[in-house]
């Protein structure tokens, strides 16, 4: 299975042609999907479409970009034009979106063909893809397995190799968490970097899109067609996007690399906690300076965090109503009736918990108690980063204090809430953040290492990955598939 | 009954306009009124999955200009907030709007009324994005179907809270008029209520007169016009007056002005009320807003209505009631001396303007002058007719009319309908003969002392000469031929 920047040297060379790749990712997808369930919509005649023009394009020595013919998987939460964009939510079931997200424009610009929209957690609210309406996305590694979420399907697309390279979205570790468990590479840029014009909102403070691949390199491909300013979302950051994959060959001799204390928690898988120690010990044999550092307020991130989240969420989520687009529930009497029906049918149960969570945490009287105080905290949160960053380059943790779980097996709530106990901080504090694999457990799963960076320096955290990876042997293994 | 004099009005005024930007608050779509049903809208103004609102530079200078004009304090960084209720005309079922970090705050502006000038606070100034319309299939009530047009959907609009200021429903008028007068001088409103780009909610509520406390407010919603401001903050304050006086306590609610009732009504009281859940807007960053910008703007700001009327009364010795009504609107003022130029008797200038060409326009607002058949230069040379004696004042009036139905200039009708003034003494002369041979009664009744009788004899000699002749020779010959009273 070639890499992005394989792919995309065959394709120079003449040896491979993006037909012939995407035919055969298409025959592989039909094949393995009904095991594996990535996809909830795919779109084979544009693929093929795009992936002729690219042939052209490559044929005639013009290509777009170094993506120019390479097959993506597309989380269902980025609008694309013409094609159906769902959510996983029985209420945007057949939503589809008039226009294309500025990601989408910009692979678009780039020649990239899409394959298809993968499953996810429904409007991103989840840790397993259980959450989806529509139906769960199982783990390539093991079946019985979930493969983490939000942005399952696109993790398990790239563990698969259902897809060259996905996108995802991550507001408290969608990206890095499936990408954990599904033994692939994920990035969550620094909040600013991408811009989120057409990604499906859940909480505009902490939303970020990000790419997830099976190398760093391939992910470095796809931040550097997807970064930078977009006049269209006013939270996104003019900053100059630096050449990521020219960063990765500089070496990490004298990398300054933080262990923050407060990521060793009870109950944490031991095979997780050895691979991640063994990892940093790697780090320095690399000539990384490894330090110990402190974030004391990681203990209130997640309570935090699951205040703001379900805030924006409950406003974000406002506009299904059934007056517009998507579901409208028959029979309704009246407009209140018609609002609480389509609501009622439309959203899952764990929509509906963040839902009620966050109207509350923002009403008259409670503001101040819960969202206000929830903000103080993210501002603690936020500087303990700050500070930590006086000090380091880069931080190195667990992405997840457990490997992937089995279907149905985390049925409370709140249990499935602390699977991303170590990505939210991230998200609160708007920085970079990687996920890569850094082992297997006996059984076989795999365990992410997680790399936390500077705000909008992407090229330290992704050159610190990419020493990681080249040393050692886990991005070369692929799940057994027949 | 009429309310006693142990109670006093505390009315406070919150006006939206619709700014006059070409694009809307958060997307470039246009805000022109009455297009086709949902044709000047996109994705972000239909409130679509996934989009984002980028603001408006031009909406916030002209939020700025206007804060600026009401002497408010621009605050050097302000913030939107989302304020949430459910309703089919609003897509994202939030009004991007802002809360605790408004845009200005601490105003006031002067207003006249009662024969006095009295400064009405400003407490705040923001901005925000309209709502749609809905379309009902017949009556509210029987409708099968409701439509949704979001073309008005994200039109910038600009909140302005008074203080409770206002003492009587004349002050609320009063002060309705003044803000609209000082947002048309600014270009940032058209004004018009009936479109509905100026809206008005009052908000009310008694007091023993002498007294510093607040009573419980009601607010009035719906008042379109400053006649309707006025007649339902007087109908409010009798109904709070006479339910006060009947030992009844007045309930914080909202009421809806009926104006073909002529009465409010009560739609939502207090435990009804809506809990908006404001927090931050997290899809825009907070807006900083530069002194710089804010003193660059302060010398673009134009001449105002107040300092407008009282240069009209110092520069063109104008009565101050005249002064008033010509610098209400901005355009009739720039008209008004545009013809006071070429034309420089201000006073009459100011009695054809007040008078016949207002009689004529079907209002004194941009759009109104901008169609105005005659220009003031125009004006300006009928009046120089007169003067020069080739048409009387009474043709003049004539003529203005056939001025304003055609488009032509004075001269230009003047000449082809023959309206040329008579002032040769010879050709009236005979005419006077005629008339004092036919009218030998009026004769008579002069000899007797009937001063009128002169009267009658040139309206007489007027009418036979279609009003061409000139009336100052008429009566000239008429004295000299008339028999000497007794």
């Amino acid at each position: 299975m070639p890499t992005i920047a394989e792919l995309g040297a065959r394709y120079r060379s003449g040896e491979a042609t993006p037909t012939e790749v995407v035919e055969s990712y298409l025959q592989r997808i039909e094949t393995l999907d009904p095991q594996v369930r990535a996809y909830v919509t795919l779109t084979r005649e544009s693929a093929l479409a795009q992936a002729e023009a690219a042939g052209k394009r490559l044929k005639a020595g013009r290509p777009l970009s170094l993506l120019d013919g390479v097959p993506l998987a597309i989380k269902d939460v980025i609008c694309t034009n013409g094609v159906r964009t769902t959510c996983a939510s029985k209420i945007l079931e057949n939503f589809v979106p008039p226009y294309d997200a500025t990601v989408m424009a910009r692979l678009g610009a780039a020649g990239a063909v899409m394959l298809g929209k993968t499953n996810m957690d429904e409007f991103a609210m989840g840790s397993s893809t259980e959450n989806s309406a529509f139906f769960p996305t199982r783990n390539p590694w093991d079946l019985a397995r979930v493969p983490g979420g939000s942005s399952g399907g696109s993790a398990a697309a790239v563990a698969a190799d259902l897809a060259a390279g996905a996108l995802g979205s991550d507001t408290g570790g969608s990206i890095r968490q499936p990408a954990a468990f599904c033994g692939t590479v994920g990035v969550k840029p620094t909040y600013g970097r991408v811009s989120r014009y057409g990604l499906v909102a859940f909480a505009s403070s902490l939303d970020q899109i990000g790419p997830l691949a099976r190398t760093i390199r391939d992910a470095a491909l796809l931040l550097q067609v997807i970064a930078g300013h977009d006049p269209l979302d006013s939270t996104s950051t003019d900053v100059p996007v630096p050449d990521y994959p020219a960063a990765l060959g500089q070496g990490i001799q004298g990398l300054r690399v933080g262990i923050p204390s407060e990521y060793v928690i009870e109950g944490m898988d031991p095979e997780v906690g050895k691979a991640v120690s063994a990892a940093i010990e790697a780090l320095k044999g690399l000539g990384a300076k490894t330090e110990k550092v402190s974030l004391p307020t990681t203990d209130y991130a997640l309570a935090a965090y699951y205040l703001i989240a379900p805030a924006e969420a409950s406003s974000n989520l406002a506009r299904y109503d059934g007056v517009k687009y998507g579901h409208r529930a028959a029979g309704g009497k009246d407009l209140i009736q018609m609002y609480g029906r389509t609501r009622a049918e439309g959203f899952g149960p764990e929509v509906k918990r963040r839902i009620m969570l966050g109207t509350y945490a923002l009403s008259a009287g409670y503001y101040d108690a819960y969202y206000g105080k929830a903000q103080r905290v993210r501002t603690l949160v936020r500087r303990d980063f700050q500070q930590a960053f006086e000090r380091v380059d880069v931080l190195a943790c667990p992405t997840t204090p457990s490997v992937a779980f089995k279907l149905g097996e985390k049925e409370d709530p709140l249990q499935m809430y602390f699977c991303d106990i170590f990505t939210i901080p991230v998200n609160l504090a708007g920085l970079p953040g990687v996920s890569l694999p850094c082992g297997f457990t006996q059984s076989g799963l795999p365990i992410g290492l997680q790399l936390i960076g500077k705000p909008f320096d992407e090229s330290t955290l992704l050159s610190a990955a990419y020493a990681y990876e080249q040393a050692t042997p886990w991005h070369t293994r692929a799940p057994a598939l027949t | 009954m009429r309310m006693t004099t142990d109670y006093e009005s505390v009315i406070g005024l919150e006006v939206h306009a619709q700014l006059l930007t070409r694009s809307k608050m958060f997307c470039g779509c246009p805000t022109a009124f009455g297009r086709a049903p949902n044709s000047q809208t996109c994705p972000i103004c239909q409130g679509m999955p996934g989009v984002l609102p980028v603001i408006n530079r031009r909406a916030i200078e002209f939020a700025i200009r206007t804060a600026l004009a009401l002497h408010c304090t621009v605050n050097a960084g302000c913030r939107f907030a989302r304020k949430h209720y459910f309703y089919p005309d609003m897509p994202k079922n939030y009004q991007i709007s802002q809360y605790e970090e408004p845009l200005a705050v601490n105003g006031w502006l002067e207003i006249e009324a009662h024969g006095t000038t009295r400064r009405i606070g400003i407490e705040r100034l923001h901005l925000e994005e309209d709502v749609g319309k809905l379309v009902h299939e017949g009556t509210l009530e029987t409708a099968r179907a409701s439509l949704v047009d979001f073309n008005r959907s994200g039109v910038p609009l600009m909140e302005i809270v008074s203080k409770p200021d206002l003492r009587s429903p004349e002050e609320a008028a009063a002060y309705l008029k003044t803000l609209r007068a000082i947002l048309m001088y600014l270009g940032v409103c058209d004004g018009n209520m009936e479109e509905g780009s100026l809206r008005c909610d009052t908000n009310i509520s008694l007091r023993p007169r002498g007294s510093t406390d607040y009573g419980v407010k009601v607010e009035i919603k719906n008042l379109n016009s400053f006649r309707n401001v006025q007649l339902a903050t007087a109908y409010e304050g009798e109904r709070q007056s006479a339910a006060i006086m009947s030992g009844q306590i007045i309930v914080q609610e909202t009421r809806l002005w009926e104006a073909d009732k002529g009465k409010t009504l009560s739609m939502r009281s207090k435990e009804y009320a809506h809990d908006y859940r404001y927090f931050p807007e997290p899809d825009l960053v907070p807006l900083k807003v530069e002194q710089r910008w804010v003193d660059q703007l302060r010398t673009t700001l134009p001449e105002l209505p107040v300092a407008r009327q009282q240069r009209f009364v110092t520069q063109y010795g104008l009565p101050a009631y005249d002064a008033e009504l010509l610098t209400q609107s901005r355009a009739l003022a720039d008209y008004y001396e545009a013809a006071a130029r070429e034309y420089p008797k201000p006073k009459i200038v100011s009695n054809w303007v007040l008078s016949e060409l207002l009689r004529e326009l079907p209002g004194d607002d941009e759009a109104a002058l901008a169609r105005c058949p005659i220009p003031p230069r125009n004006l300006a040379r009928l009046l120089a007719l007169i003067d020069g004696g080739t048409i009387s004042g009474k043709i003049a009036k004539d003529v203005f009319e056939k001025m304003y139905s055609s488009g032509e200039d004075a001269e230009t009708i003047v000449k082809r309908e023959g309206l040329v003034q008579v002032a040769d003494t010879g050709a009236l002369a005979s005419v006077v003969d005629q008339i004092l041979a036919a009218n030998a009664h009026a004769v008579e009744d002069w000899k007797k002392g009937k001063k009128q009788s002169l009267g009658f004899l040139v309206g007489q000699v007027m009418k036979a000469t279609q009003g061409k002749a000139n009336p100052a020779i008429v009566n000239q010959l008429l004295l000299e031929k008339l028999p000497k009273q007794s």
